[in-house]
Formats: structure tokens, C-alpha cells, sequence
């Protein structure tokens, strides 16, 4: 199924797979996309998340103690899939685990298992050539990251190479909850509007009601990821609940246009 | 990515620029000490009884390692892109301190990343960069100690990428930093190979060298590539045994994988999970390796064994004791090698083995682990 957002402005939601553990992982993404989150992000915990702050950091590692893999949260995905026919299913992921997987392999499991597009952290499209191949044979969505630091011509090349969306990136960083959206946000996405036509998501540092309207005022789509981690993180033994909460007050700030 | 290709453009015009060659190799001189002597090992060749070994003398370059070679080159690449501010990650220290002292040097704000575990292993290289100036910052994430320290690099660095250059301490890393970083150590090889043509008038038959992420070793074998009689041997740390998590063997029992922007063999498990390594010595734990040295073996070029923690500590107190040199435990490695290998090489063989840096640093790892009376 084709990455689309339905909703102007579509509510991204990233969780760490397997924090605390992969059951609750799954009723935690249910209550999520009850409570009205349009795309879900299954992250797949990894050893050394370069690209992840401290609260994304601290659930990998929960994740990994318990020995998560990417097969596992590829089967996790087709439970999802199951349950939830219309929403999109994206696998954020390291590089690495993939890799050791095999391209090809991923692919395929990832296709069967009724995942959309798959988002590689540390891939940069320079080195995406066998990838891009890979996802095109099974009819999967390649979602590229986009930095405040990308001149315009990376930027068009990111978006040629990006299906379903672009994720832009509201600032030079790591995952993580901030006070303030950066300039750099508003700008990265007036730039990237110049060079396609995809929808443009935008995330890292959304945590409030009041942040997702301001994004969902310029771009189409917002990701919440720490903030989500973190609630699961606080809120031990009423995990899925506590999402649930999370995203209604999320969404609560702006009527969205269908 | 906007950053390394900002950081290999300025590169490329600086290897064009003849006046930053000129006061590089004046620094490199005048404030580090170059050239290093190559000195003949007479009690260590007798003791052995084979092949005449030659040590290149790394370990007497200013702040005591290699490490200063790449710290002056990408130090006044910083000046000339403008920035003010060094991040730098550090194993065993050398690498920190060395970035430190260029900083004080150049007049550039400094902050290391260190992990804990190697802060307590490595305690006065932590006093020296402090001294120097430096904000040492401890990283107690994963295994806390190299390769964590890189993830928190990183992380600074894609943070602060307009003010801040990261100063990479070896061949590891998204290009431009392993051809750079080689590029700054080939003063080592260069510098061997005249003075051994220069003292016994041929070629060595071996050069032996310890490899972390692999610069003192790169830099000594590079321009002794195309020398195809010349075998090159890189030293891994075999650690305390052959089990996944025991050592920092990479070409045992590693894959190829992708970890810190670079693709190479990497010690992984069967889900692509980077493994934690161990090694006596900080600056070789490491659990991937630069990937000129992945090519060079994969093209039968170069051949990269382990020795055990044991065998270096050994070698330390050999060293010590027939040449009055304390390695560092990293050199020890390829000193480790040496004993193996001297003995089944012909007299009128030569062997060069690196000692990338001094053993100050070790001290008291050394005490903990050997018995002095």
C-alpha cells in the first residue's frame, strides 16, 4: 500500500520495538493509531544509535537486553498489519541489522509483512544505489532523511530518490524533545517544497499540542518519536494507555482537515 | 554529509596549496619532533636470534604517539575553514591528547569524548588533556569506551556542525577521514623507508605494526605498498580469548558491516548487533577496523594476526628490559609479533616493527598486570 496521508496535517508516531517488550509494543502502536496516529514507525533497536539522544538511546538498550531483532519486528509488523488494515507501517532502522539480514531478504519479509516504506538512518542516498533497487522489486517506500545543512542540490536528490514522503529534519541534531522548533524548520521545508511535489513530514523535538499545530501549519505531516518513547518510559505497566493519552492531547490543540 | 564534503573540499585545496605543506612540515618538525629515528634493536635481534629488528621510534614524537601526525594537519585545516571549535573522541587518550595540545597550540575550544571505562584504565592521559585545557567529557553508554565515545562525537557533531570540527583520530569513519588521516600518517613510511635504504642500503623484509583503527599501521605501510617483497603485518588485540566479547580481532570472526559511517569487517552477532570487544590496551578496542586495511587484506596485500593480552604485556617487560623502551600496551602487540616471527627469519633479514607510542600512559595497567619487584 502506497504511503499517504490521509489527514493535513498526518500524525507520525515512532516507537522503539521491544521497550519494554515486543507484546506491549504492539498494544502500545494499537492505542496509537486509535487515539489517531495515521503512520506508525517501528524502530529497530540497535547497539550503537548515532543519530538517537538519550531517551531513544535508553530504550534501544532496554530493547536489546531482551535480544529485539529486526526479524522480530518485521513479524511484528505483519501482527500489526493484521489488526490495522489502513495505516501506514514504516521500519525505521540502522543500517547494520539489515545488512546482516541480507537487502534482498529484508525486502521480501518486510513486503509479506504488509510494511510500507522503510526509513535507514545512516543511509545516505549517495550509497542507496543496491537499496534503492531492492525496494523498488517489492514495491516498497524508500523514505529519506533531509538536513537544515543539505544544500538545494542534495535536497533534490534526496526527494528524487524518496517515495511516500520526505523527512525533513527540524534541526542539526539528534532525536530529542525541545523547548523551541528551530528556524531551521520552517526554512528547510519552504526549500524542499521548491524541488518536489512529495509530502514533506517533519520531525525530531515535537512534543506539545502547541508544536504539532505550528508543524502541521507549514508541513504535512508530524513525527513525534521521544516524546512517545519517553511516555512509555514513564508510565511503566499503563504503557499503551498512556500513548493512547499522549496522542488524543497531541491532536487535541487543532481540527484536522480530512 | 554537508560537512565531510565542505571538510574534503578544503582538504583537496590544501594538498594543492604548497604553503600549507610547508608549515605543516614545519610544525611537524620544529613542535613535534619529526623525522623519528629508526633505531636498531642490537639486544632484542641477539635475544631472538633471527631476523635484525628495527624499531621506528613513534613513541618519541611530542605528546608521546603517532597521534600528533593527523592532529597538526586537520588543526590547520580547521583554521583555514574558520571554525573554533575541536570535538575529538579518544580511546587510550594519545588521540586526546594529542588533539589538546593543538588546540592550546592553534587557540581552538576543545572537548574530548572519552568513555569511562578508558578514563579509569587511562587516568593521566584525562589529567594531561585537562591541563592542556580541554574539556574532558565521560561517555557511560554501551561499553563505555571507544566506540561509544564516537557515537557521543557524533552526536556533538551533527549538533553543532557549523561552529565545530570533528577532529577523527584515525582511518575510520565516512570519507575523507581514512584517506586524510592516512594522508597525515604517511610521514611515518616515508621517513622508514629512506632511513632504512640509508642504513642497511635494502628494503626490510617485514614491517610489523599494531592495529586499532589502524593509522600508526597505514601510515607505516603506505609507501611501502608497491615494495611487493616487503610483507606488511598488522597486530590485532587477541584480548583473553577467541569468544566474541573476549578480544578485538577483527578479521577473526568479524563480517563485513556498516558502524560509525564506514563500511568494513566488523565484530557483529548474527542480528547485525555490534559486539562489545576487549583488549588489555584502549587504543586497539575497537570492534571495526579502517577500510584500507579490510581492502589490503581481501587483496592478499597485507596479513593481520592477534596476540593475546598476555603476549603484550610479556613483550612490554621484554622491550624494557633488552632496549630500555616501555612501549605503550598497543605497541606492545606488534613487539608481541616480533618475538614470534624474528627467530624463523633469516640474520640477514630486516624486520621494522612500529612503536606507534610511549607507555607512560600504562603504568598502571602494567601494575595491576605484572609482577615487578
Amino acid at each position: 500500500m502506497p504511503l499517504t496521508f490521509h489527514k493535513k496535517p498526518a500524525l507520525v508516531v515512532y516507537v522503539t520495538c521491544g521497550d519494554p517488550d515486543l507484546g506491549t509494543t504492539l498494544k502500545i502502536v494499537l492505542a496509537a493509531i486509535d487515539a489517531g496516529a495515521d503512520v506508525i514507525e517501528l524502530g529497530v533497536p540497535f547497539s550503537d544509535p548515532v543519530a538517537d539522544g538519550p531517551v531513544i538511546q535508553r530504550a534501544s538498550e532496554r530493547a536489546l537486553k531482551h535480544g529485539t531483532s529486526l526479524a522480530q519486528v518485521l513479524t511484528l509488523a505483519a501482527e500489526v498489519r493484521e489488526r490495522a488494515q489502513s495505516t501506514g507501517l514504516i521500519v525505521f532502522s540502522y543500517l547494520n541489522p539489515i545488512l546482516r539480514m541480507g537487502m534482498e531478504k529484508f525486502c521480501k519479509v518486510a513486503r509479506a509483512a504488509g510494511v510500507d516504506g522503510v526509513l535507514v538512518t545512516d543511509l545516505p542516498v549517495e550509497e542507496a544505489g543496491e537499496y534503492l533497487r531492492a525496494m523498488h522489486e517489492y514495491d516498497l517506500s524508500p523514505v529519506f532523511l533531509a538536513a537544515p545543512t543539505s544544500p538545494d542540490e542534495r535536497l533534490k536528490q534526496i526527494a528524487g530518490a524518496s517515495r511516500g514522503f520526505v523527512y525533513a529534519v527540524s534541526r542539526t541534531g539528534v532525536t530529542g524533545q525541545r523547548q523551541q522548533l528551530a528556524e531551521d524548520a520552517r526554512k528547510l521545508v519552504r526549500r524542499l517544497r521548491r524541488v518536489t511535489k512529495l509530502p514533506v513530514a517533519l520531525g525530531f523535538g515535537i512534543s506539545t499540542a502547541e508544536q504539532f499545530a505550528e508543524v502541521g501549519s507549514f508541513a504535512d505531516a508530524v513525527v513525534v518519536g521521544s516524546a512517545i518513547v519517553e511516555t512509555i518510559e514513564r508510565n511503566r505497566g499503563r504503557e499503551a494507555a498512556a500513548v493512547g493519552e499522549f496522542v488524543r492531547g497531541l491532536l487535541a490543540a487543532e481540527a484536522r482537515v480530512l | 554529509m554537508a560537512a565531510l564534503e565542505e571538510l574534503e573540499r578544503e582538504y583537496e585545496r590544501a594538498k594543492r596549496d604548497k604553503k600549507f605543506q610547508v608549515r605543516l612540515a614545519e610544525l611537524l618538525t620544529t613542535y613535534a619532533g619529526r623525522p623519528t629515528p629508526l633505531f636498531f634493536a642490537r639486544r632484542l635481534t641477539e635475544k631472538l636470534g633471527g631476523a635484525k629488528i628495527y624499531l621506528k621510534r613513534e613513541d618519541l614524537l611530542h605528546t608521546g604517539a603517532h597521534k600528533i601526525n593527523n592532529c597538526l594537519g586537520q588543526g590547520l585545516l580547521v583554521e583555514r575553514m574558520g571554525k573554533h571549535r575541536v570535538i575529538a573522541e579518544t580511546g587510550a587518550g594519545q588521540h586526546g591528547v594529542a588533539t589538546a595540545t593543538v588546540c592550546a597550540l592553534l587557540g581552538f575550544e576543545c572537548v574530548v569524548y572519552m568513555g569511562t571505562e578508558d578514563m579509569r584504565r587511562q587516568e593521566l592521559n584525562v589529567f594531561r588533556m585537562r591541563l592542556l585545557g580541554a574539556e574532558v567529557r565521560g561517555v557511560s553508554s554501551g561499553s563505555c569506551t571507544l566506540k561509544d565515545a564516537i557515537n557521543e562525537a557524533m552526536r556533538d557533531w551533527v549538533t553543532n556542525v557549523r561552529t565545530t570540527h570533528y577532529l577523527l583520530g584515525s582511518v575510520l569513519g565516512a570519507h575523507p577521514y581514512p584517506t586524510m588521516v592516512r594522508d597525515f600518517h604517511r610521514v611515518i613510511g616515508r621517513e622508514a623507508r629512506a632511513q632504512i635504504l640509508k642504513a642497511e642500503g635494502k628494503l626490510p623484509a617485514a614491517i610489523i605494526a599494531c592495529v586499532g583503527g589502524g593509522s600508526n599501521s597505514i601510515g607505516i605501510f603506505y609507501d611501502f605498498l608497491n615494495d611487493t617483497k616487503v610483507r606488511l603485518i598488522g597486530v590485532e588485540a587477541g584480548g583473553r580469548g577467541d569468544k566474541l566479547g573476549d578480544h578485538a580481532a577483527r578479521f577473526r570472526g568479524g563480517s563485513p558491516g556498516v558502524l560509525q559511517g564506514t563500511y568494513s569487517y566488523v565484530l557483529q552477532d548474527s542480528g547485525g548487533q555490534i559486539a562489545l570487544t576487549h583488549s588489555v590496551s584502549a587504543g586497539l578496542d575497537y570492534p571495526s577496523i579502517g577500510p584500507e586495511h579490510a581492502a589490503l587484506r581481501d587483496a592478499g596485500r597485507a596479513e593481520y594476526v592477534p596476540a593475546s593480552d598476555a603476549e603484550a604485556l610479556a613483550a612490554t617487560t621484554l622491550l624494557a628490559r633488552t632496549e630500555g623502551i616501555i612501549p605503550a600496551l598497543e605497541s606492545a602487540h606488534a613487539v608481541a609479533e616480533v618475538v614470534k616471527r624474528a627467530p624463523h627469519m633469516k640474520k640477514s633479514e630486516i624486520v621494522i616493527v612500529n612503536i606507534s607510542g610511549r607507555g607512560d600512559k600504562d603504568i598502571g595497567i602494567m601494575r595491576e598486570n605484572l609482577e615487578i619487584d
